[in-house]
C-alpha cells in the first residue's frame, strides 16, 4: 500500500508541475485562473492521499477548506475580470 | 482485496489529475482548457475520496468524504461557468479551428449588451396578451 501511495504522490506532483508551467506561461489572466483552480483541486487530492497514508482522518477537514478556498478564489477572480480591474497579462 | 480496490482508486484518481494537467498544458484556448480541467480533476478527487472512505470505514469520516465529493460536484461547474463568462467578457481569443461561436453576432463587446435576435419594430410596440404564457 505504501508503494501505491508513493506512486500516486509522484504522479500528482508531476501534475502540479505541469499546472505550474501553465500558470507561468498562460497567455492571459483567465488561463492562469483556470490553472490555479486545477492547482487547488490537485492539492485536495494530495491531502486525501496523505490522510490515508498517515491514518489521520482530520486531514479531510483541511481538504474541505482547501476546496472551499479554491472555489471562492475562482469566483473572486472572475468578478475582478468582469468589473474590469487593472490587468498586466 | 480491499487494499487492491483502494490502490486502484488512488492510482486512477492520480492519473486523472495528471490527465487534467496535460490537457491544461496542451489544449489551445481557454474554453478547451477549462473543459479538460473541470471534469477530469473532479473525477480524480472523487476517486481519491472514495478510497479514503474505504480506508477509514467509519460513519463520520465516510460522511465527510462524501461531503467533499458533493461539494466538488456542485462547485466545479459553477466556477467553470463564471470563469468562462469572464473570459468571453474580457475578449480572450478562441482557437483558430473553432467552428461555431453563436454568441458573437448577438453580443456587443463594447457595451456588453446581449440581443435576442428578435428586436423588430413590431416586437418593440407589442403589448402583453391574455393568451401569453407566464
Amino acid at each position: 500500500m505504501d508503494t501505491v501511495i508513493l506512486i500516486s504522490q509522484v504522479i500528482m506532483s508531476l501534475a502540479l508541475i505541469l499546472t505550474f508551467v501553465r500558470v507561468v506561461r498562460g497567455p492571459s489572466l483567465p488561463d492562469r485562473v483556470v490553472a490555479l483552480e486545477l492547482f487547488s483541486t490537485t492539492v485536495v487530492g494530495l491531502v486525501g492521499v496523505y490522510a490515508i497514508k498517515s491514518n489521520v482522518a482530520s486531514f479531510l477537514d483541511a481538504a474541505i477548506v482547501i476546496a472551499l478556498m479554491g472555489f471562492l478564489a475562482a469566483i473572486a477572480f472572475a468578478r475582478f475580470l468582469e468589473r474590469g480591474g487593472p490587468r498586466d497579462d | 482485496m480491499i487494499d487492491f480496490i483502494k490502490g486502484t482508486l488512488i492510482i486512477g484518481g492520480a492519473l486523472f489529475m495528471l490527465l487534467a494537467s496535460v490537457g491544461l498544458l496542451r489544449l489551445p484556448d481557454l474554453l478547451t482548457r477549462m473543459h479538460a480541467t473541470t471534469k477530469a480533476a473532479a473525477l480524480g478527487v472523487i476517486l481519491i475520496m472514495l478510497a479514503a472512505a474505504m480506508h477509514f470505514a467509519e460513519v463520520g469520516i465516510v460522511a465527510r468524504s462524501f461531503a467533499i465529493i458533493v461539494f466538488i460536484l456542485m462547485t466545479a461547474p459553477v466556477a467553470a461557468h463564471v470563469i468562462g463568462r469572464a473570459g468571453y467578457f474580457v475578449g480572450s481569443k478562441l482557437w483558430s479551428g473553432t467552428v461555431k461561436d453563436e454568441l458573437r453576432p448577438n453580443y456587443d463587446p463594447l457595451t456588453h449588451e446581449l440581443k435576442s435576435g428578435l428586436e423588430t419594430q413590431e416586437n418593440a410596440k407589442r403589448q402583453p396578451r391574455e393568451t401569453d404564457p407566464d
